[in-house]
């Protein structure tokens, strides 16, 4: 690889090709090449870079000077002025209130933003993911190669339990003791599966590793199979993300040339293969039986566990199911040692944590932080505070299946084990901000709806609960509640809890006793005075 | 998209080059249905009876994940497709006054076909763009930061 005195980034993700990214891109090549500086100045194109309304970005190193959104015809006037004369293009630049927390990051490598701790996004957004040898150049495959070379699947196993990683899907288990379960399970076939099904609402931060830095979880896969004792692997990427599932055959493609993927990878014993498979809509199958029985050809319905994947799993053979940004923490484990992960976060839950920070406020994007930092922080440091000065009402974390959290608790750090302590969950990472102008009716009304619908029918629990929590919240929204349906839900709440298979079903129904616990006097203000105090729902007085 | 035109043939030759693309076992059951959905709007019922022949699989697994999925279509659709995203992060952020003006627009409901077998409008779950809500797609565009003023704009794109 060549060094080069200046860097250019355009931003590359399906909205910013919408706006014109593509030639954007190629009006960079053209001008740059009209000024002879393709020797100086080095060209590629990135995934997302964070918040959409000002792409696409075109992001400049080493000055980290962010232009957006830039136009086809603003590519001249660019080069021209910051990489021929080195004069910082300004009215150009992307104003701050347009960029988001994932952007932010950018800045703070000039000092003025605190800075974000990237493991998992290390690369995404700063490496050309199409490109095997800058993912090379920037560390890439390194873990795997120590791995080979010298380290046994036990070595590697310890490792990953001494780091403490725990899985980021939602619920938090011990990454390195499923790795143990697997790799203790009987039978020579076992499995690697990264689940890339990413469909929990508000929740991107899959596709962003997927499409920025899909050899991460190559060589994650790689070391996993190697460390259980498996040489096949698949990836489950939903149907709906195109360009992850572009982006991932590429690399693919690029690791079997090199042969970091076929037989005897470095030289060592280790012969492993991935296959790509693709979703075809169903929240579902974010679950991972529902995701095995998926990729064998079936409709997408949980098994009943016990067993569990690690022992019967794809072809009832031993299976290790893992989220991809679980998946991404692993070659920086293995490169820099447990010892440094569990420096970073808090004791419990060591590392980082991407979160998605959506809603009523400023800046709305993707941000990677040490495990334990509180919402207060995220709002007002990242999302630089809530939109129009609103008043922070709640926060939704977690997507669907998350909690719905009041504004009271702000304060606590944010971890798998603190959260668990007030009865919430921390799940997939998404923070869905709201202000005082949503109502939790309504809001509660939107995730049932979602559970309803998504909800794959197999056991009655889920399937009519569900369904009947819906016609309920419905029924208050319209002013026409009884106290006796609060009796309702709260049962309903509970039976959805006890009573259905999977994970599905037994969060659906934490919507409902998060807005009883939390916010019971609004809910009753709909059934007593046929109010929203929220001005939200449409009461028909009858 | 699906047209007039298209007859049992050019269906029968879909089928042909997916199971040769991917390979006559019923586990590829599920990328064989999305790639005939995709060249040929839906999944006809002649479709799903030669399917389930060639994968020695029966009729009736084949309708059950033809019938699961929400990218796989059993009826015919529109030539565009409209997915509108309902899930919580584009409701709070304005997607409510968007789903309204979108109804308007092309006088459809959720889940409707326009008569003229121009546009299909169909809710669905999270797109995962959440950072650009209200998100919406036409067909494989994506549209963010949706407002019910630019939403003349997107439409009259599309012919």
């Amino acid at each position: 690889m060549k060094t080069y005195r200046s860097m250019v980034l355009v931003s590359n993700d399906p909205y910013s090709i919408q706006q014109g990214a593509e030639e954007v891109f190629r009006n960079f090549e053209k001008e740059i090449k009209k000024l002879k500086l393709e020797d100086e100045v080095s060209l590629s194109q990135v995934t997302d870079i964070g918040r959409n309304d000002a792409s696409p970005l075109v992001i400049v190193y080493p000055e980290a000077v962010i232009y957006g959104p830039v136009k086809p015809d603003d590519a001249k006037y660019i080069v021209e002025e910051h990489l021929y004369k080195g004069r910082i293009a300004t009215k150009l630049q992307a104003s701050v209130k347009e960029l988001s927390g994932h952007v932010s990051w950018l800045y703070s490598r000039t000092g003025t933003l605190p800075a974000e701790r990237r493991i998992v996004l290390e690369r995404v957004g700063l490496i050309d993911p199409t490109s095997i040898e800058e993912y090379i150049l920037h560390d890439g495959y390194l873990a795997l190669g120590k791995v080979l070379t010298e380290m046994k699947p036990d070595d590697v196993i310890s490792t990953v339990i001494k780091s403490g990683l725990r899985g980021r899907g939602g619920a938090g288990f011990p990454t390195g003791t499923k790795w143990k379960f697997v790799s203790k399970a009987e039978g020579n076939q076992k499995y690697v599966i990264c689940n890339a099904d990413e469909s929990e609402p508000g929740t991107f931060k899959d596709r962003l590793i997927l499409e920025g830095d899909p050899h991460n979880i190559l060589e994650a896969m790689i070391i996993a199979g190697y460390a259980i004792g498996a040489h096949e692997g698949y990836i489950y990427i939903r149907g709906e993300y195109k360009l992850a599932q572009e982006r991932v055959q590429i690399a693919i493609n690029q690791a079997k040339e090199m042969g970091l993927l076929g037989k005897n990878i470095f030289n060592s014993n280790h012969n492993f293969s991935i296959h790509i498979h693709t979703g075809a809509g169903a929240y579902i199958c974010g679950e991972e039986t529902a995701l095995i029985e998926s990729i064998e050809g079936k409709r997408g319905e949980p098994r009943s566990r016990p067993p569990y994947p690690t022992t019967n799993g794809l072809w009832n053979k031993p299976t290790l199911v893992n989220n991809v940004e679980t998946l991404a923490n692993i070659p920086a484990i293995i490169r820099q040692g447990p010892d440094w992960f569990r420096s970073i976060g808090t004791p419990s839950s060591p590392g980082t944590k991407v979160y998605t920070v959506l809603g009523n406020v400023n800046m709305t994007g993707v941000i990677e932080v040490p495990m334990g930092i509180t919402l207060r922080e995220v709002i007002t440091i990242y999302a630089k505070g809530m939109k129009d000065g609103a008043i922070l009402k709640m926060a939704q974390t977690g997507g669907s299946s998350g909690s719905i959290i009041p504004a009271a608790l702000q304060d606590s750090p944010m971890d798998f084990d603190s959260y668990a302590n007030f009865g919430v969950s921390l799940g997939s990472g998404a923070l869905l901000i709201c202000d005082q102008n949503n109502c939790v009716v309504d809001l509660a009304k939107v995730l049932l709806n979602f559970f309803r619908k998504e909800s794959c029918g197999k056991c009655n629990p889920c399937r009519i609960g569900c369904q009947r929590a819906y016609q309920i919240l419905e029924k208050i929204s319209k002013g026409q509640g009884t106290l006796k349906d609060l009796e309702d839900l709260k049962m309903l709440s509970n039976y959805l809890y006890e009573m259905s298979n999977c994970g599905l079903g037994q969060t659906a129904g934490s919507p409902l006793k998060d807005i009883l616990a939390h916010f019971y006097a609004e809910v009753t203000t709909h059934i007593k005075q046929k109010v929203c105090p929220a001005g939200v729902c449409e009461i028909n007085n009858v | 998209m699906y047209t007039e035109k298209n007859n049992h043939l050019t269906l029968e030759n879909i089928i042909d080059e997916a199971i040769l693309l991917y390979d006559e076992k019923p586990e590829e059951l599920i990328p064989i249905l999305s790639f005939v959905n995709k060249k040929f709007g839906f999944l006809p019922p002649h479709a799903l009876t030669k399917i389930s022949r060639r994968l020695h699989t029966p009729e009736s697994q084949v309708l059950s994940v033809a019938s699961f999925y929400n990218m796989l279509f059993t009826k015919p659709i529109g030539r565009h497709i409209i997915r509108f995203c309902e899930s919580a992060p584009c409701h709070v952020s304005g997607g409510r006054q968007v789903w309204s003006a979108i109804k308007e627009l092309i006088n459809l409901e959720d889940g409707e076909t326009s008569s003229d077998g121009k546009w299909t409008l169909v809710k669905v779950s999270c797109l995962g763009i959440c950072a650009s809500a209200p998100v919406m797609m036409i067909d494989d565009d994506v549209f963010g930061n949706v407002t019910p003023e630019r939403l003349p704009l997107i439409i009259d794109q599309y012919q």
